[in-house]
């Protein structure tokens, strides 16, 4: 049921994607890239299950080279994209 | 129970900021609010899922995110815009590195009992994206940067070698997933291909096809998020991985459109091996800085056309320049940008907008080239195919079907080039040797500020 359950949410979050996403306009390409990758490091909530809840060394070393990756990827994506969008500026805003 | 009941509502709350904050992004206007919203959502997600995974120790998260998070910071602050396609390659790499080892650490969770098939499944997964994102996007870095050959890199026998690495990985994947433990010998051999599938695939991609390799890293970092959230249950990051899994789909369908080729044509061939185009005869004709600046001061209708040599010439802010100076003379400016231009979607626009231009001025190829015959002078900077005219009229080129800026249909185009090299894809441009095309020769970034000189 688990699997179904997961699936389901998969297919829905493809679908609502594609419809947000493709209203983004080519101007914007980049910062929505950047802001995309800064999602992506959302597996920093999995590297903490990986990092902190066993005792077994392996894994949290394994777990902890995760959080650091995914934590640059949060950081630096977050901040680079704000940074890109900073100088996007309006006429009228002069 | 009680904690997860928490835990999964803060996750509901999250995915509903992120698709707020993408939503918001659709507009200059509202974009950078979009990007708060989402941050907001991840840090939510964040505090959510430490408090849920009821760690036993906190030091190795700690100095986890201390690590990572000095390092974002600095290069987040500190790299150049002109870098910005470097930068986004590092950090899809990273996110591929995460998935691939959230994904290869869960083995642990098990600690001798069996694990289930479906979660093996998914264990491969990640660890198969995110290896390749993660190897793929250095190659891509190291191309971008120009650290190794940014050429296509094709050899005999590479599709032999190629297939044998996908079946490879299959029969490791079945075999690992039949008897799946941490100890596994056909984990550690499934680590390497993965890995070696990242170079394997980026290297036979040239640099001009690099938006397309972004897009299609970006999205895979997203689809291994994905991935790895399957293998550990855990449904914030299904739902933030499809997201960007669908946006990186979408523009490395919009750059593959914008250059008239298929997917597995920009992965699998290195470019223009197959036709030989028309060899272009004709003579050039220069034009001095000072002859540039009477035919501009005389115009009405101005469209700057910058390519990736505007980013190498870091002429953007004297394009900028040149651009208020003319508007100051009562003539119309504009912008116009190939979807392909640069080295990553969007890429001139950054630059653009880092030099201070109003977003509105910069229009798209669809926008501009019904109005190009209204435009007195097209001034083409640092950019070849996407203004070549054969992709219109040669059916041999190898660029042939590409949709371009119709520059040549302006009255008037200055092409501002270094010397008479061919272009990133070494093919012949009529462009330059059209009646109406004056040759601006030099760096873009000095012929741009002789111009305003001129002016002063």
């Amino acid at each position: 049921m688990e699997i179904i359950f997961l699936t389901f949410i998969l297919v829905l979050s493809v679908f609502l994607g594609f419809e947000l996403i493709s209203k983004v306009p080519a101007t914007l390409h980049t910062p929505l890239m950047s802001g995309a990758n800064a999602i992506s490091g959302i597996t920093l909530a999995g590297a903490f299950l990986a990092a902190g809840a066993t005792n077994n060394e392996m894994a949290s070393w394994l777990g902890g080279a995760a959080v650091a990756f995914a934590t640059i990827n949060v950081i630096g994506g977050y901040l680079v994209t704000d940074r890109m969008l900073g100088m996007f500026k309006s006429k009228r805003g002069k | 129970m009680g904690i997860e009941i928490y835990t999964n509502l803060a996750y509901i709350v999250a995915a509903a900021l992120f698709i707020f904050g993408l939503k918001m992004l659709g507009s200059p206007a509202t974009a950078r609010r979009g990007n708060a919203f989402s941050s907001m959502a991840m840090l939510i997600a964040v505090v959510a899922g430490l408090i849920g995974s009821q760690a036993v120790s906190y030091e190795v998260i700690i100095v986890g995110m201390l690590i990572g998070a000095l390092i974002g910071t600095l290069s987040a602050r500190l790299v150049a815009m002109t870098s910005m396609p470097e930068l986004v390659a590092l950090f899809n790499g990273s996110g591929g590195a995460s998935s691939l080892l959230v994904g290869w650490a869960t083995l642990y969770y098990f600690e001798g009992e069996s694990v289930p098939t479906f979660t093996a499944a998914t264990i491969v997964l990640a660890i198969l994206i995110g290896g390749l994102t993660f190897t793929g996007s250095l190659i891509a870095y190291g191309k971008l940067s120009e650290r190794i050959n940014s050429a296509a890199l094709v050899f005999s026998g590479q599709r032999v070698l190629n297939s044998a690495l996908l079946l490879a990985i299959v029969a490791c994947a079945y075999l690992f997933c039949m008897d799946p433990s941490a100890t596994s010998v056909y984990l550690y051999a499934l680590l390497g291909l993965a890995l070696l599938l990242g170079v394997m695939a980026v290297i036979p991609i040239g640099g001009a096809d690099m938006p397309v390799v972004i897009s299609l890293l970006n999205s895979y970092s997203g689809i291994a998020a994905c991935a790895a959230g399957f293998a550990v249950g855990n449904n914030i990051l299904i739902v933030a991985g499809a997201l960007v899994g669908a946006s990186g789909i979408i523009l490395t369908n919009i750059m593959c459109k914008a250059m008239n080729r298929s997917l597995a044509n920009v992965l699998f061939s290195g470019f223009g091996a197959a036709k030989t185009a028309k060899a272009v005869e004709g003579e050039v004709k220069p034009i001095s800085v000072e002859d540039a600046y009477y035919i501009l001061e005389a115009a009405s209708n101005v469209c700057f056309v910058p390519g990736y040599g505007m980013a190498v010439a870091q002429a953007q802010h004297v394009v900028k320049e040149l651009g208020k100076i003319l508007e100051a003379n009562g003539c119309e400016v504009s912008y116009a940008i190939h979807p392909v231009a640069g080295r990553m979607p969007g890429h001139m626009n950054v630059l653009l907008a880092e030099a201070d231009v109003p977003y509105e001025q910069l229009v798209e190829m669809d926008d501009i080239n019904p109005r190009i015959e209204n435009v007195d002078v097209a001034i083409v900077i640092g950019a070849n195919d996407v203004v070549n005219p054969s992709a219109r009229e040669d059916a041999d080129s190898p660029i042939y079907g590409m949709p371009i800026i119709n520059v040549d249909q302006a009255r008037t185009v200055f092409v501002l080039k270094r010397s008479m090299a061919s272009g990133f894809s070494g093919v012949d441009n009529p462009l330059f040797f059209g009646e109406n095309t004056r040759m601006l020769f030099g760096d873009a970034k000095e012929s741009i500020s002789g111009v305003i000189g001129e002016f002063g």
